[in-house]
Order: C-alpha cells, then sequence, then structure tokens
C-alpha cells in the first residue's frame, strides 16, 4: 500500500454528529492551520436539523490557495457511528482512517488500501474527566489533540487558541488543554509514525482573514449607511442580517442616547420584508433584507413594484437548493434566472455574483450605491457555501473619503431652483435614471404619488399605450446605463490563440482556477471569464464571440446563467457548454477537470471523424 | 385617468391657525362612484388635517389596492403618496416609518386589503404598535372587481349579486382590541360630526390607531338586503360616547360638569373629553371594549366611536430603541465605523 504523502495539500473530513459539541474543536483544528499560515477553507456540511442527525467538516488545506472543494478525502475523522461505514468507503486510497476504537471496527471494515488508527477518544476521555457534558465535548479535543502530532502542527498554537478562547473562563481552558494533551501523546504512543501528511508553517496566508461571506455581507451594509432592515428568519441567510443587527449594536450607538442609528424588524414573513425595505427606500433611507430561494419567490410582486416604480432595494440571496423546500442545508446557484427576471410582467433586475467575503463586503456596499443610482433592486447573488462557511481572503478595507452616492434626490433648495416643471419620470439627463425626491421635504413641491400602475412622467396614473411605452422603453434606457456601473467581469487570458475559455461565477470560482491550473499545467491555456453581474456588459460577448468554444461552469441542473446569455445577448446555444455540479454539495476541481477532460475528447473525436468539432 | 381639481376658490376662505386653507388639504378629482361612501371618508380626512393645523407636505399617505386605496390620491395632494401592494400596506408604512419617524403616516386600506390578503400585515403591525394612523374604509365588498363578498361581509347580508353571505364575518375592531392596538374606533362615513373627533384623536395618538369606517358601496352593496348599506347603518347604529378632541395647546372652552367625562391623555398633551352622560361604556378597559362590541352585536346593533385606547404600550420606534433622529436624515459621519474600526475586525479575524 502506497501512502498518501503531502506537505500543506490535502482535504481533512471529520464525521460527527449534529449538536455535539463537533463544531468547536473542528474550527479549532482549522483555525490553528490558518494560524501556521498555511492556506485552509473548512466547509460544514450539515443537515437541516438541530441535534442528532450526521454532519460533516470537510477542511481543504492547499499551500497554493486552491480551496475550492478538490473532491476526495486524505483522512477521515470518523466519530459518527452511523456514517462509518460510508466515511470508509469513501477515503481515498492510501488515505487515512481515525475513529473511535472504544468500541471495535465491525468485521466486515476490511479493506487494505488504507491505514486504520483506532485511537479510544470515548475511554480516554471517561477516565480521565468526571462530569458528563464537559465528556462530550471534550471527545472533540481529544481528536484534535491525535491530529496535532499526527500532521506535525505546533502544539502551542493549539494551546495558545484555547487560553484565547476561554480568556474570560481560564478554568474550562484548563480541560481543554488536557484534552489536547491525551490525544496528543495517545497518538504519539501508538502511531509514531505512521501518518505521511503533515502540516509545515508557512507564510502563504500573508496578512489575509478567515470569514463567512454572511458576516462580510452584514459589516458591509453598516459600512454603506444601511439603517433600515425588514427580515425573516430562513436557512442560509439569516447570519446576513444577524451580523447586521451585531455589528450595528457595537457601531451604531447613540452616545448622547444610547438609541440605535438603526432600525431592524423581524418581519411576519418575506412579503412584509420587502415591503418593509421598499417603504424605507421610498423614504429615503437605505435600506436592504436578506433571504433564500422560497423568499425570492414570495417577494416576486413586490419587486415588480420596486422596479416598475423605481425604488432602490437591496437584497441579498443566498442560495440553496431547490425547488420548493428542497435541502435547505445545502447549496446551489439555482436562483439566477428567478431573481435576473423576478416578478410577473416584463421585469429585470440587476445581479451581483460575488466569489469571496471580501467581495461580499465590497458589493454589500456598491448595491445601496448602486440602487440608489439606479433606482432599481440590487439582487447580490451569494450561496449556502460562500455565506456560511469560513474562506480565506485578503482583509477589508474601507477608503474614509468615500461618501455614499445618493442617486438624483433633489433637496429643498433644488426644487426651489427648479426652473421646470419637476416630474417624477421625466427622463431630464437622457441616461433613464429620473430625479426623485423624498417626502417631507418641501411644503408645496416635489410630492407625488408612487404607483405600480402604469403612470405618465409626472407619476399620474394612465392607460394611454403610448405613454406605457415610452415608460418601458426608458426602463430599457436605463438597463444600459446599468451595464456602465455595475462590476466588470474578471478576464484571464492564458492564451490567446486557444480557442477554448470557460465562464463562472460565484462560489464555482475557486475551484474552476484549480482545474485550470492543471491544464495549464499539462501545457493547455484555457482563458477565462469570471461573471461579476447582470445585466452582461460588452467584455462578456467579446470573450465568448474570441473563443470557439465556451464551457460555462455552474451550480445547478437547468444551465441558468447559459440560458441568461442566450436570451440576453443572443449567444448561440451550440457554442456554449454547461458543466453542471448540482448535488448540493460544492462543486469540486476533480469534477470540472474531469467534465473539461471529456468535453475536449468529444471534441477531438467529433473533429478526428471529420463531424466538424468546435475546439 | 386622474383628474385635478378646479382651482378657483373663494377668496376669503377661512384659514386654520396654521395659516392654510381647507384647500391645501385636498387632492385630485375622485373618479369613485358618486356617493361612495370613501369620498366622504376622505372629506373626514380632509376636515381632521384642516382643524388641526397639519403642514400637508408633513404627512405620507400609503394604501394598498382597491377602490379605498384609490383615496390617497383624492386628498391631500401636497403630501406624498405611495399605491402599493394588495394587503401590504403596513409593511410600507413600516419601512417608511422607519426611515423617518418625524413625519405623520395615513395608512388607508379596505376591509379586503386588510381582512383578507392583508390580514397578516395588519395583524403584525398592531403587535408592533407601528405609529401609524391605519383607516380602513370598509364596505363590505370588493368594489374593484365588481361586488364580490368580503371577510367583513355579515353572515346573511347580500348585496347587488342577491345571494346571502354564508361565511361569519370578521369584526376588526375586536380582532384589533384582541391583537394588543393602542386605538381602536369604528366610525360611519355618513356620520361626519363623528369621524372627524376620531381621525383627530388617531393623529394625536403614539402607536397605531385603527379606524374602521363603514363605508357603504353605492354600486354593490347598497342593497335592502346588506347590513353595510346607508340605511341600515343608521339604522343600527350606536355610539360608544359622544366625546371631544381637544388639541395640545388649545384652551378648554367647554365646561364639564364633574362626573360627566373621562378624560384620556394622548401622547403629545391633547385630551379627549368623553361625555359619559350619554354612555357609560368605559374605553380603557380591553376586556369591557371587546364585551362592548359583543353585546351591541348581539342586540342587532352597530357599535361605533372610540372603542378603545391604551397609552401605556409603546410604539415601534421605542421598542426597538432607535433614535429621535430621522434615520433617512443621517449621514457618512453618523452611520460608517472607518477603516480603523475595519482593521481591528480583520485582526480578530486572523
Amino acid at each position: 500500500m502506497t501512502k498518501i504523502e503531502s506537505i500543506n495539500d490535502f482535504v481533512v473530513r471529520f464525521a460527527n454528529v449534529n449538536g455535539s459539541g463537533s463544531a468547536s474543536a473542528n474550527n479549532l483544528f482549522a483555525k490553528a492551520i490558518f494560524r501556521a499560515g498555511v492556506p485552509v477553507s473548512p466547509k460544514n456540511i450539515f443537515p437541516s436539523n438541530i441535534q442528532g442527525l450526521p454532519t460533516w467538516y470537510e477542511v481543504r488545506i492547499n499551500e497554493r490557495g486552491f480551496l475550492g472543494r478538490r473532491g476526495g478525502v486524505d483522512m477521515a475523522v470518523a466519530v459518527n457511528g452511523q456514517t462509518l461505514n460510508k466515511d470508509y468507503q469513501d477515503l481515498l486510497p492510501g488515505g487515512y482512517f481515525i475513529y473511535d476504537s472504544s468500541k471495535d471496527l465491525p468485521d466486515d471494515f476490511l479493506r487494505d488500501d488504507i491505514t486504520v488508527m483506532g485511537i479510544p477518544f470515548t475511554m480516554l476521555c471517561n477516565d480521565e474527566f468526571k462530569n458528563p457534558k464537559l465528556r462530550q465535548l471534550l471527545k472533540n479535543i481529544i481528536y484534535v489533540g491525535a491530529l496535532a502530532f499526527l500532521l506535525d502542527m505546533d502544539f502551542s498554537i493549539l494551546t495558545d487558541s484555547i487560553t484565547k478562547q476561554f480568556q474570560k473562563k481560564p478554568k474550562l481552558a484548563e480541560p481543554n488543554i488536557k484534552a489536547l494533551e491525551l490525544g496528543y501523546n495517545y497518538a504519539n504512543e501508538h502511531y509514531s509514525d505512521a501518518c505521511k501528511l503533515s502540516i509545515r508553517p508557512s507564510d502563504s496566508v500573508g496578512d489575509g482573514i478567515l470569514l463567512d461571506g454572511n458576516s462580510a455581507i452584514g459589516l458591509g451594509a453598516v459600512y454603506a449607511g444601511a439603517t433600515v432592515s425588514g427580515w425573516y428568519p430562513i436557512t442560509p441567510s439569516t447570519s446576513v442580517v444577524e451580523a447586521f443587527d451585531r455589528y450595528s449594536k457595537k457601531f451604531r450607538v447613540e452616545e448622547d442616547t444610547g438609541r440605535y442609528k438603526v432600525a431592524i424588524i423581524q418581519a411576519e414573513d418575506e412579503l412584509a420584508a420587502i415591503g418593509i425595505v421598499i417603504g424605507a427606500a421610498w423614504n429615503g433611507a437605505r435600506a436592504f433584507t436578506a433571504t433564500s430561494g422560497p423568499g425570492i419567490s414570495l417577494m416576486g410582486e413586490f419587486l415588480g413594484l420596486a422596479y416598475f416604480a423605481e425604488i432602490p432595494v437591496v437584497l441579498v440571496n443566498i442560495q440553496r437548493a431547490g425547488p420548493s423546500t428542497g435541502m435547505p442545508t445545502r447549496t446551489q446557484q439555482a436562483d439566477v434566472l428567478s431573481c435576473a427576471y423576478a416578478s410577473h410582467g416584463d421585469t429585470k433586475n440587476v445581479l451581483l455574483f460575488p466569489c469571496d467575503p471580501k467581495e461580499c463586503f465590497e458589493f454589500s456596499a456598491d448595491a445601496f450605491d448602486l440602487a440608489e443610482r439606479l433606482q432599481t433592486p440590487i439582487i447580490i447573488m451569494s450561496d449556502l457555501d460562500l455565506g456560511m462557511n469560513d474562506h480565506l481572503c485578503d482583509p477589508l478595507e474601507w477608503d474614509d473619503k468615500r461618501l455614499y452616492d445618493r442617486g438624483k434626490v433633489l433637496s429643498t433648495e433644488d426644487l426651489d431652483n427648479l426652473k421646470e416643471k419637476w416630474g417624477r419620470y421625466l427622463d431630464v439627463d437622457g441616461d433613464g435614471i429620473c430625479y426623485r425626491t423624498y417626502p417631507g421635504t418641501h411644503p408645496t413641491k416635489g410630492a407625488y404619488f408612487t404607483r405600480g400602475t402604469s403612470h405618465n412622467e409626472y407619476s399620474a396614473y394612465t392607460e394611454e399605450s403610448s405613454t406605457y411605452l415610452a415608460g418601458m422603453e426608458r426602463l430599457m434606457v436605463k438597463w444600459d446605463t446599468a451595464k456602465s456601473l455595475i462590476p466588470t467581469p474578471r478576464i484571464k487570458m492564458r492564451d490567446p490563440e486557444n480557442g477554448v475559455g470557460v465562464i463562472f461565477y460565484g462560489t464555482t470560482t475557486h475551484s474552476t482556477y484549480e482545474a485550470i491550473s492543471r491544464f495549464s499545467k499539462k501545457g493547455l491555456k484555457i482563458n477565462s471569464l469570471r461573471i461579476r453581474s447582470f445585466p452582461f456588459q460588452r467584455e462578456v460577448v467579446d470573450f465568448i464571440n474570441s473563443h470557439n468554444t465556451i464551457f460555462i461552469i455552474e451550480q445547478n441542473r437547468d444551465a441558468q446563467l447559459r440560458t441568461l446569455l442566450m436570451a440576453e445577448d443572443s449567444i448561440s446555444p451550440a457554442k456554449m457548454q454547461s458543466i453542471l455540479n448540482y448535488d448540493g454539495l460544492p462543486i469540486t476541481a476533480n469534477f470540472i477537470t474531469n467534465k473539461i477532460n471529456n468535453l475536449l475528447a468529444a471534441d477531438e473525436q467529433l473533429v478526428a471523424e471529420g463531424k466538424g468539432g468546435v475546439a | 385617468m386622474s383628474f385635478d381639481r378646479p382651482k378657483f376658490r373663494h377668496p376669503n376662505q377661512t384659514k386654520n391657525a396654521a395659516g392654510f386653507s381647507k384647500q391645501d388639504y385636498e387632492g385630485a378629482m375622485s373618479t369613485l362612484c358618486a356617493g361612495c361612501g370613501h369620498d366622504s371618508a376622505t372629506s373626514g380626512i380632509i376636515q381632521a388635517c384642516f382643524e388641526l393645523g397639519i403642514e400637508p407636505h408633513r404627512v405620507a399617505k400609503i394604501s394598498g389596492i382597491g377602490c379605498s386605496s384609490k383615496t390617497p390620491a383624492y386628498f391631500l395632494s401636497k403630501s406624498h403618496g405611495f399605491n402599493s401592494v394588495h394587503g401590504r400596506m403596513p409593511s410600507v408604512a413600516t419601512g417608511a416609518n422607519m426611515a423617518n419617524r418625524d413625519l405623520l403616516y395615513i395608512g388607508i386600506s379596505g376591509d379586503g386589503d386588510t381582512a383578507s390578503i392583508g390580514m397578516g400585515q395588519f395583524a403584525h403591525s398592531l403587535r408592533r404598535n407601528l405609529n401609524l394612523n391605519y383607516i380602513c374604509m370598509n364596505n363590505g365588498c370588493y368594489g374593484l372587481t365588481k361586488g364580490q363578498d368580503s371577510a367583513t361581509t355579515d353572515k346573511g347580508s347580500s348585496g347587488k349579486r342577491g345571494v346571502p353571505n354564508p361565511y361569519t364575518s370578521i369584526d376588526l375592531c375586536e380582532l384589533a382590541i384582541e391583537l394588543g392596538a393602542s386605538y381602536v374606533a369604528r366610525g360611519f362615513s355618513g356620520d361626519k360630526k363623528q369621524l372627524v373627533p376620531l381621525i383627530k384623536g388617531a393623529f394625536a395618538h403614539s402607536g397605531l390607531a385603527f379606524i374602521d369606517i363603514i363605508s357603504p358601496c353605492v354600486t354593490f352593496n347598497n342593497t335592502s338586503t346588506s347590513t353595510k348599506s346607508y340605511e341600515y347603518v343608521r339604522e343600527h347604529i350606536e355610539a360608544t360616547n359622544t366625546f371631544d378632541f381637544i388639541p395640545l395647546q388649545q384652551e378648554i372652552l367647554a365646561e364639564y360638569d364633574e362626573g360627566t367625562s373621562q378624560v384620556v391623555t394622548m401622547h403629545d398633551g391633547s385630551k379627549i373629553h368623553l361625555h359619559k352622560s350619554d354612555s357609560t361604556k368605559s374605553i380603557t378597559d380591553r376586556l369591557i371594549a371587546v364585551n362592548n362590541l359583543e353585546s351591541e352585536k348581539a342586540k342587532g346593533r352597530l357599535l361605533t366611536g372610540l372603542l378603545y385606547v391604551n397609552q401605556e404600550i409603546r410604539e415601534t420606534h421605542d421598542i426597538i430603541n432607535s433614535t429621535h433622529r430621522p434615520l433617512n436624515s443621517l449621514t457618512e459621519k453618523d452611520l460608517c465605523p472607518g477603516n480603523a474600526a475595519l482593521q481591528k475586525i480583520n485582526e480578530s479575524l486572523r
């Protein structure tokens, strides 16, 4: 048997029981690797359940910073009896299987291509600790101690983390450190030379931070000056507003009164949540809500109102696996179409696709400027993987000179100085964006009646066809203006002569870059374009036109972004081949590599047979 | 279509203390049916605003969808208005109020808009005690879709369609009291003398003031078999009490004999003097307030007037402890923590 050997490049998967306190132990492990300067990304794969069902924690360690899922597991820490067999079978040949040997492995566990290491976590724990509640938690810490030995980790990083974590309760630090030592010593005594995986301190992390996307969005909203949020709890979006609330309580306290410079309302449903946002934005506050797929469906009618009455709305969609209730705790990018065209009638919404927490922070802040500049809903398209997992990213930055772009809003003075008659929907500048007023601004000027029914340039109700048409066409002028304001795609031309290009967005980015680098190593330099927003800009169409074959990589079944490219930019479907992962788990570099290989091979086959082929 | 009202007025028309004439509170011409109860309700709102000397531009009018929800176009044309989505006036009003607590919010809804599609939002705006004047123009039918029964149509009542309603009706006032409302009243669009003080009291109230205005639909529900016709309501109306609304800073001119009146002081210092002489119904006890409604109903009577007041319940802003300043007036300086704070956050994430 050849053991997997690697320094700073492997995958460890913990198999736990939900609600058993494993999360903090697993975090401790990931954070220790991060603090050793080695790039790491942990992913929770968890059930829609609070206690008792299987949950996994997959840690990707990669010196070169490829932190999307790779595929395959090199080391399994299996402490959940329910999934023991699956965890055992899923391990890669040459891998390492660590289990709680307080109970023997079943007789049919007969693989001879892996290294099995039994450590009696329960027995060690019960011998040492008397408190039954602590036992459960410390059992998890023991395996972290064992891993520290097996992976040659610097033990002091772990003990320092524990000390820091229990700064206010030093009495609790003591048994935790003891548990670490128990695991460490047991592994040292029994498996001193068994493991060929190791963590070597590095400076690859640099000044990077480890943060989840939802916290970054919530923080971005604080920095952007959002003051009103209506929301309704739904996994996996809940932690966006919770973060907004947490940071607001820290940064938005009025010194003299102790009152908050924010209004956060937990609404009765998603309809009310978006209604609150629309009411607040109409009245001149920066407002937002966060939800997931089912919430988007419920908000449909209101989104159409915001589009047609031209009200700035910031909506965060943390996508999960659909349809219907789907898999609420699994990830997907399957709301692209439902968001792009949310609501009845001809509606189109601006979408932003962040790929890491830093971009979540930036797009969150930018979304408020865009919404107010464009007077339309802006939807931030994150997903469960980005939102709820910690990701390594560059440190967040804020330019203190930055001013909020409140868009075209008339003040009392502006209204006094107006020469012509003001109309709420009068396109004075020719960019499709009109001037608005906040209620209460001026005693006699600037009042208007906002409505979702068709209206003329002065916001009066009309069913006159020509007026309606002019309004709908002006909205398309605004749509074009949007293209010049929203984030541009990130293009990497590795070989301008190569006719193969890939397009992707959001959390598909990281695994795709890893797959591309594998092809580069073999001499095939694939060009890439990362979509960052919708509507698509000229650069996207040009990129597609300058390649023979485009692979579009997405995490949904129906190739939704590809459909959007066909619909909005008349791209020929024959030109765009899909690579689709929609099993609810984050896409892997192995999956993408295999798919690209297969598609290229099939294409070569066609060429060889003289049947054309596009590459 | 909307039509502007003729601008011509008598040159010597009276002005209120704030210097506004009645005309300053009017809106576009109504496009509702001639004789619609909603137009009388609208005129009640105009009268209340005029008498209180409210600055028209400091009012925001928000409505849902339906005949009633069209009315914000017909009053206070110098105020911003928002005709939103069916049944969702309360959430839009909630957002608007959160953004700027300094304006006076008038929410207009109807019985379909409130008692059916908007029941959830109605309930939760009450629960949160949003500082909103929630006016439901209740005609017991769906007017814009031509006369279907609504959830407030009384059992057995029939409109122009001639089919008696087989379902139990919802009493919005009773429900409002049970859901924790802090000001609940019922008026009749045909009785402006009673309606105007009810609206004025609502404006002075801090928190959610709910007024159910029975407002007959002349086209679809003014039949001899309807319980929401002008005739039926006039014959069956019962009032809790008559009262005077005395705004803050206004001298009390009437003389009240001791023991004959009950005084309710509103948050802004205004007072409501309830005349006990013509009625003995208590309106500050929730249980009694519900009983009053039920016992009159049992007698086949419709209780109107101020039904319940509670000045102890905090409004939403005070519940969530938000700043006294309008949130929409805050700037970068108030809101953005700055880069130095962000670098500290970065440090905590390493």
